[in-house]
Order: structure tokens, then C-alpha cells, then sequence
């Protein structure tokens, strides 16, 4: 055999070159360069800690003013009294009037922004990860209109088959059909290119707004008072009786997840590769699916459509942490629930006594990021095609 | 939940064979695609220890025929076996343990740095024993392609050259038994086309079964054990270099006069289009060059 004669010449030739020991040069090279490697990750990591314990801090502040925040003020030194006396560590009970509006009218809204911000956050970061695209989120690419279609056909026909879970029901069905639809709708060859995602969405929303349409027309004054305000996306509504009709969809997509983190970094490769990594691909689509759908329906069947969210935080952290899932996943479900529940501390402050619609506040923010994502990109690798 | 039933499977069969011994095999494989046979009934074993070269025009079915061993596809006839189980048998999991893929391109959809991207090639791993060799392996794959030094950069700011040899990194990591790479060296510099070939050789000679698809006949003629000449979804030749190296065969199955050398200081042949015929006068230069350097 020549081959080996040739393979035992090789570490000559290096001997020739003006860098005459690339090779006992590179292997204590890499030693002290991949300890230089390493700190990378390391940084990331550190940000990504800070930035979760920074959220979680500003959520917490955020959920005490908001309890405290409105037409009858609360302090928040009684807000923390009221809760520890609850939880039965201390603390006392406010007197009727404040008690009463803090825990039926304050906390209930409270904790439905935490529930609907950390399912919009969570599922925008689903979404971009098992489309692999930047752009995708439930708002954008229809998955929330689908989802709207459930829940204002439920009112509209006064259905009431799930008793208190009926609106819920109905997203959930309706948000999954339509993400199936976009998923095959979009994907080619194992791609989704930005275009046709768009152009999908496009497609999926003037159908649902078709759909949504029609049931407005065959809806009565009551019913259509009650969609037009669950349309423009808000909170105002929010009672326990709610938040227990999200809790399940949302608890259940909420904690299922964090364990789809790993594996959606190495579809971040592509299809192929993370198959090559053990990654059993359809299996995880499959599972990816039923999660959005199940936190996009728990949000809209309470909240309205309510957009950017899910675009705007994951894209927000992923500049500064890293695309690494295992943050992103919950650092994005925290996050969009600070958003939210500021977004809604500031939609029923600014214009007091009067209140804006949630859905249209965020809409009115996340757009100009939208566009300066859009100008950013082009300048950076000239767009998305 | 799918890894732990994995891991414990893939914990039970066997993961590599002794060197010399069948690694991955295809058997009278058929690959249709669009109502066209790419693959028409090939047969073809890889070694654990050798470097087999997939040669070949463009479209003869090498990536279709690597992607058949990486049991990607099944085929529509025919059968794939790693380490002699049936590559149907084994699940995702079982299967990444098994063999290594380098695709011809790939880019994350996110910017992960180098340093992440080639710790990806550890995912199969994790939870296994092997998990102690992530950073060794990591770190020596990465020395192995010469990517440490941006290590922290985003892949989407590399070059080329560079998302090429970090592909090959994250390959290298995972620390297979079976490597099919596909093109390795197409986007690589002389030097770096070198030095991946150079690893495979490593590879082999540690026990390893490496296919790698490859344009370049010389490089095939100096780095591989055996060449396996493809033509149209067939076998036309397969053996050692300088049998399947031929001038006539090459210059069929090519459609383009091909003439081998004997390389004037090793002997190993040399594969070149003949140029300096009359057909075309601007490669005459060439032609002359090389003959003068041969004089």
C-alpha cells in the first residue's frame, strides 16, 4: 500500500514551511485557546443569570404596584400585609373595601398577565425555534387569529359544551388546526423560507378574519359588545373564574417547555444535522405544535389577540444572552409576562379613568420594533429571503 | 423521555467493530426521487480503519449513496446495516452514537457562536459515560480544524472556508465510529483542504470507517484507502487508487479527456483534464507548465 508510506510523509512537509512546528505548536496552543473559548459561553451564561434575576426582580416589583396601582390606591406595604396574611405568614387583613378590591378585582388581572405575558413570551420563542426563523410568532404568521376564530365562533354561537373552558376549548382547537396549517403551508423541503412564512400568515389572517367576520354577523348587540372588546385584546375582564379557565392550558405549556430547550438548539442546524445529533425531528415538531397552541390559546381565549410579545421579548433576549434555548425558553416566558403586566399597568394608568386596550398599546409599541428589526436585519445581511 | 429510552438501547448494542471489520454496509441499495433512479442497486461496504473515497460526476447519487449509509433515507430497496444492525432498527438516538454526518452545507438559524456549535456534536452523548469526554473532544476537534482561535465568534460572521471547517469541528466532536462527510474540502484553502484530509487519515488509523465524497481525484488518489467510482445511481469501479484511477475510464465516465500521471517525485498518480490539446487554446499555458516542471 502507498497510501500509508504517503500518510507517514506528511509530518515532514510541515517541516518545510516557514512555521516549522505547526504541529507540536498547535496542541498547548489549544490548551490555554480553548480556556480562552470557554469564557464565552461562561459570559453568556453570567448575562443570562443576571438578566433572569433582573426579570424576575422587575416582575415582582411590577405585580406589588400593579396590586396597589388604580382607581382606589392600595400601598404596597398593604399589598405585601394582605398577601403574607393569606399565605398565613404574618401580616394582616386590609379593611373590607381595600381587600375586596385587591384580591377580586387587582390580583385576579395581575395574575392573568402573568399567565397570558408568559404564554405570548414562551410561545414566541417555540415558534421561532421550530420554524428556525426569527420572524415566526403566533401574532405574525396567524396562529393567534386561528386561535381568535375558536373563541369568537364559541361566543358568537353562545356555545357552552365545556361549561367555563368552552372559549378556551374552542381556541385550543382552532389555534392547533391553524398551526398545523401554517406549518404545512409553509415548509418546503425542510425549510420555511421568510416569504412564503409571511405571505402564510398573510393568508391565514384574512381567512380568519373572514371566519371572525361572519360570526360577528350572526351575533346579537350583547355578544357583539363582548367581541369586539375580547378583539382589541384586555384584561379588564379578568375574574378567578378566568384564570382558572387558563391556568391548565398554560401551566401545562408553561412547564412542558423548558424540556424542548436542548433539542431546539440543535434544530437550529437544520432538520438533517439534528437528526444526525439524535434528534428525533418529527417527534419533536409534533410536540412543539401542541405546545404553542396550547399557550396561544390560553392566552387569546382570555386576553384577545395581543401581538409583538412573543416577537419582540425573545428577540430582545437572544441579542443579549445568546440563542441558547435554555434560556430563552423561560427567560422569554418571563419576560413577556413583565411586559404584559406593564404593558397593562400603563394601558389602565395613562389615560385614567379611562382604559386602553391592551392589544392596541403593545400593537402600538411592537410595531416600530418590528420595523427596526426589519432595517436592522437589511443592513446587517441585507434582509431575509 | 425519548432520550432515556434511547440511552438505555443504544447502551446495549454494539457502538464500533474492531478495525477491519464491516462498519456500515449497503446492499443493493435503490434510491428513486422524482421518478428518476438515483441510486441503482449498489453495493458497498465500509471498513472500520479505511478511507473510502465517493467519487464521481455531478448528480451520480455519491451525497444520495453517503445519505443511504447515514440511514437518512430508507431505500426503497435494498438494505443498510451499521456495525451489522439494520440501520431501520436503530432509533435517532442509537443512530448518532453510531455514525457522524457532515452535510454539504449547513447554517444555524441563530447566532450561536463556533464554540457552541461544535459542543452540539456532544449532544448524542449526554448522559453517558462519554459526557467526560465533552471538553476534550470539543477542544480537539476544534485545535483539529484550526477554529479555536474565534472560538467566540457567531457562526454568522465566519466566512466560507471557516462555517466549513467548523462543520467539520462539530463532526470531529462527536467522536464516532463511522464519519461521512460530504464535501469536506469544497470551500476549504490548499492548506486547510490538507489538514481535513489529514484528520480523516488520523481518523482511520484510529480505528475509524471514513467516507468522504470528494472532487478533487488527486486528493482521493493520496488520502484514500479505496475509491468507489459512481455513474449515473452505479458502481462503475471500486478498489484501490491506482486501479480505479484509469485514464480511459475516467475519460468515459467523466465525458471530458482525462490523462494520469505518475507524480515525478512519489509515483502517486496525479489525475488531470488533458489540456493543450487544440479544443482549447487558452489552456495551453498550463499544459506547458506542467511540462516543463515534469522536465
Amino acid at each position: 500500500m502507498t497510501t500509508p508510506a504517503r500518510h507517514t510523509a506528511r509530518p515532514d512537509a510541515p517541516d518545510d514551511r516557514p512555521g516549522p512546528e505547526p504541529d507540536p505548536g498547535e496542541l498547548p496552543r489549544s490548551e490555554p485557546e480553548s480556556g480562552g473559548s470557554a469564557p464565552v459561553p461562561r459570559t453568556r451564561r453570567g448575562v443570562a443569570l443576571v438578566l433572569g434575576a433582573g426579570l424576575a426582580g422587575v416582575l415582582v416589583v411590577l405585580v406589588l404596584v400593579s396590586a396597589g396601582t388604580g382607581a382606589y390606591g392600595i400601598p404596597v406595604g398593604d399589598v405585601l400585609g394582605s398577601l403574607a396574611h393569606r399565605a398565613g405568614v404574618g401580616g394582616a387583613a386590609l379593611e373590607r373595601v381595600p381587600e375586596s378590591v385587591l384580591w377580586n378585582v387587582r390580583l385576579p388581572r395581575v395574575v392573568l398577565g402573568l399567565l397570558v405575558g408568559g404564554s405570548l413570551g414562551c410561545a414566541g420563542a417555540l415558534t421561532q425555534g421550530v420554524f428556525g426563523n426569527p420572524l415566526a410568532e403566533p401574532g405574525v404568521i396567524g396562529i393567534s387569529s386561528g386561535a381568535a376564530v375558536g373563541a369568537v365562533v364559541s361566543i358568537a354561537f353562545g356555545l357552552g359544551f365545556l361549561g367555563t373552558w368552552t372559549v378556551s376549548g374552542c381556541a385550543f382547537a382552532a389555534g392547533l388546526v391553524t398551526v398545523l396549517l401554517v406549518y404545512v403551508l409553509a415548509r418546503s423541503g425542510g425549510r420555511t423560507e421568510v416569504v412564503t412564512l409571511i405571505l402564510t400568515g398573510i393568508a391565514v389572517n384574512a381567512f380568519a378574519g373572514a371566519l371572525i367576520g361572519l360570526s360577528v354577523f350572526f351575533a346579537d348587540n350583547a355578544q357583539l359588545t363582548q367581541i369586539t372588546f375580547w378583539q382589541l385584546g384586555s384584561l379588564a375582564q379578568a375574574t378567578w373564574p378566568k384564570v382558572l379557565a387558563v391556568l391548565p392550558c398554560a401551566l401545562a405549556g408553561l412547564l412542558a417547555a423548558p424540556f424542548f430547550a436542548r433539542r431546539l438548539d440543535l434544530l437550529a442546524l437544520g432538520e438533517r444535522p439534528a437528526r444526525h445529533l439524535g434528534v428525533d425531528v418529527e417527534r419533536l415538531r409534533l410536540g412543539l405544535i401542541l405546545v404553542v397552541a396550547l399557550l396561544t390559546a390560553a392566552a387569546v381565549a382570555v386576553a384577545g389577540v395581543i401581538t409583538f410579545v412573543g416577537l419582540l421579548v425573545p428577540h430582545l433576549l437572544r441579542m443579549a444572552a445568546g440563542p441558547g434555548h435554555r434560556f430563552l425558553v423561560p427567560g422569554s416566558a418571563l419576560g413577556g409576562a413583565v411586559v404584559l403586566v406593564g404593558a397593562d399597568l400603563a394601558a389602565r394608568t395613562v389615560a385614567q379613568p379611562a382604559e386602553l386596550p391592551l392589544g392596541v398599546l403593545t400593537a402600538l409599541l411592537g410595531s416600530p420594533f418590528f420595523f427596526w428589526l426589519l432595517r436592522r436585519t437589511r443592513r446587517r445581511q441585507g434582509g431575509w429571503a | 423521555m425519548i432520550g432515556r429510552r434511547g440511552r438505555a438501547a443504544a447502551g446495549a448494542a454494539p457502538v464500533r467493530v474492531p478495525a477491519g471489520s464491516t462498519a456500515a454496509e449497503a446492499r443493493g441499495v435503490r434510491v428513486r426521487r422524482a421518478g428518476r433512479t438515483v441510486l441503482d442497486g449498489v453495493d458497498l461496504a465500509l471498513a472500520a480503519g479505511e478511507v473510502l473515497a465517493l467519487v464521481g460526476p455531478n448528480g451520480a447519487g455519491k451525497s444520495t449513496l453517503l445519505g443511504a449509509l447515514a440511514a437518512d433515507v430508507p431505500p426503497g430497496e435494498g438494505s443498510v446495516r451499521l456495525a451489522g444492525v439494520p440501520a431501520g432498527t436503530l432509533s435517532a438516538r442509537q443512530l448518532a452514537v453510531r455514525r457522524a454526518v457532515l452535510p454539504q452545507s449547513s447554517a444555524p438559524a441563530f447566532p450561536f457562536t463556533v464554540a457552541e456549535v461544535v459542543r452540539m456534536g456532544r449532544a448524542p452523548w449526554a448522559g453517558t459515560s462519554h459526557e467526560d469526554e465533552d471538553e476534550t473532544a470539543v477542544a480537539e476537534a476544534m485545535a483539529a480544524t484550526e477554529v479555536t482561535a474565534f472560538a467566540g465568534r457567531p457562526f454568522s460572521a465566519l466566512s466560507g472556508g471557516e462555517r466549513a471547517r467548523v462543520a467539520l469541528a462539530r463532526v470531529l466532536a462527536q467522536r464516532t465510529g463511522v464519519l461521512l462527510l460530504d464535501e469536506p474540502t469544497a470551500a476549504l484553502d490548499l492548506r486547510h483542504q490538507e489538514a481535513a484530509l489529514a484528520v480523516c487519515r488520523e481518523r482511520a488509523a484510529a480505528g475509524d470507517a471514513v467516507a468522504v465524497v470528494l472532487h478533487d481525484l488527486g486528493q482521493a488518489a493520496a488520502y484514500a484507502d479505496r475509491i468507489a467510482l459512481l455513474t449515473d445511481g452505479r458502481l462503475t469501479a471500486l478498489g484501490r487508487p491506482d486501479r480505479v484511477l484509469d485514464g480511459e475510464v475516467l475519460t468515459g465516465v467523466y465525458g471530458c479527456p482525462v490523462e494520469v500521471l505518475p507524480h515525478p517525485r512519489t509515483g502517486a498518480p496525479l489525475v488531470l483534464p488533458e489540456r493543450g490539446r487544440p479544443t482549447s487554446g487558452g489552456s495551453g499555458e498550463s499544459g506547458g507548465r506542467r511540462g516543463s516542471r515534469a522536465g
